[in-house]
C-alpha cells in the first residue's frame, strides 16, 4: 500500500482541473463534463480512505454517489438538449434566465 | 511495481484531465474524460475495491460517456465556443484561484503528512469483493439503496416530463 497522501494528492490535482473547466470553459457542454471530473475525483479520495481505515462504509457511499451521478447527467443532458433546441446555442453566457 | 503502476496511471490520469480541459473539440474532451475514467478505475483497483472498478467502468466509462457523445453529436455543439468570453476578467481570476486552491491542498498535505498516517485495522485479501459490498448494501444501508431507486426513478420521470410535446 502507497501512502494516502499519493491517492488524495492525485484527487486534489483532478479536483483544481475540474474547477478550472467549469470556470474557464463557455460551453455547458464542457462545464458538465468538468463536473463529473470532480466528482471522480472526490470518489478516489473516498476509496483511497476506505482502504487507508479497511472500512466498507466510503466504498457504498462512492456507489450512491456514482448512481446520483448518472441520474443527474441524464437530467442535465435533457435540459441541455431543451435549452439548445431554443436558443441554438450551449454557451452558458446566454442562460440568464430561469423562465425560457 | 504498485508505485510504478500508480505513477503511470495518475500520469494518465492527469494527461486525460489536462487534454479534456484544453481541447476544442467536445467529442475530444469527451475521450480524453473517458482516458481519465478508466485510469481512475485502475487506481481503484490498485486501492482493492474490485466492485468499484466494475462500477466506474459500466457506468462512468460506459453510460456516461456515450451519453455525452450522443448529445454532443446530436446537437452538433463539436465547436460551439468560438466567440470570445465576454467577461474579461474571469480567465485570469479563475487561473489565479485555482493556482491559490492546489496551493492550500498541497500545503494541508504536507502538514498533515507530518503526523504518521498509519493504516488502521488489518488488510485481508477479501476486502472490497463483491460478496462483501453487497452484505454491506442490503442490510446496513438497505434504505439509502432504496432512496437511490426512488432518485433514478424520479430521473426517468423528469427526463420524459422534459422532453413531451406541449399541445
Amino acid at each position: 500500500m502507497l501512502p494516502t497522501i499519493f491517492y488524495i494528492g492525485l484527487s486534489g490535482l483532478l479536483f483544481v482541473i475540474g474547477v478550472c473547466g467549469v470556470l474557464l470553459r463557455r460551453s455547458t457542454l464542457m462545464v458538465f463534463m468538468s463536473i463529473e471530473l470532480m466528482l471522480n475525483s472526490a470518489n478516489l479520495a473516498l476509496v483511497t480512505f476506505a482502504n487507508q481505515r479497511q472500512s466498507l462504509d466510503a466504498q457504498i457511499m462512492v456507489f450512491f454517489v456514482i448512481t446520483i451521478a448518472a441520474a443527474e447527467v441524464a437530467v442535465g443532458l435533457a435540459l441541455l438538449v431543451m435549452i439548445f433546441m431554443r436558443k441554438q446555442t450551449t454557451n452558458i453566457d446566454t442562460m440568464t434566465t430561469l423562465k425560457g | 511495481m504498485e508505485l510504478v503502476i500508480f505513477v503511470i496511471t495518475a500520469i494518465v490520469a492527469i494527461i486525460g484531465a489536462i487534454a479534456m480541459l484544453t481541447s476544442k473539440n467536445a467529442v475530444h474532451s469527451a475521450l480524453f474524460l473517458l482516458l481519465n475514467f478508466g485510469a481512475i478505475a485502475v487506481l481503484y483497483l490498485l486501492l482493492q475495491a474490485p466492485f468499484l472498478f466494475a462500477v466506474q467502468l459500466i457506468v462512468y466509462a460506459g453510460a456516461i460517456i456515450v451519453l455525452f457523445l450522443f448529445v454532443v453529436m446530436l446537437l452538433g455543439a463539436e465547436r460551439d465556443e468560438e466567440d470570445a468570453n465576454p467577461i474579461r476578467w474571469q480567465a485570469p481570476v479563475a487561473i489565479a484561484m485555482a493556482v491559490l486552491l492546489i496551493g492550500e491542498i498541497i500545503w494541508v498535505l504536507v502538514r498533515q503528512s507530518q503526523d504518521s498516517v498509519t493504516r488502521v485495522g488489518s488488510s485481508n485479501s477479501d476486502f472490497g469483493s463483491p460478496a462483501q459490498i453487497a452484505q454491506a448494501l442490503f442490510t446496513t444501508h438497505l434504505l439509502p439503496f432504496e432512496v437511490a431507486s426512488f432518485v433514478l426513478l424520479t430521473a426517468l420521470i423528469g427526463v420524459v416530463v422534459l422532453h413531451q410535446r406541449r399541445n
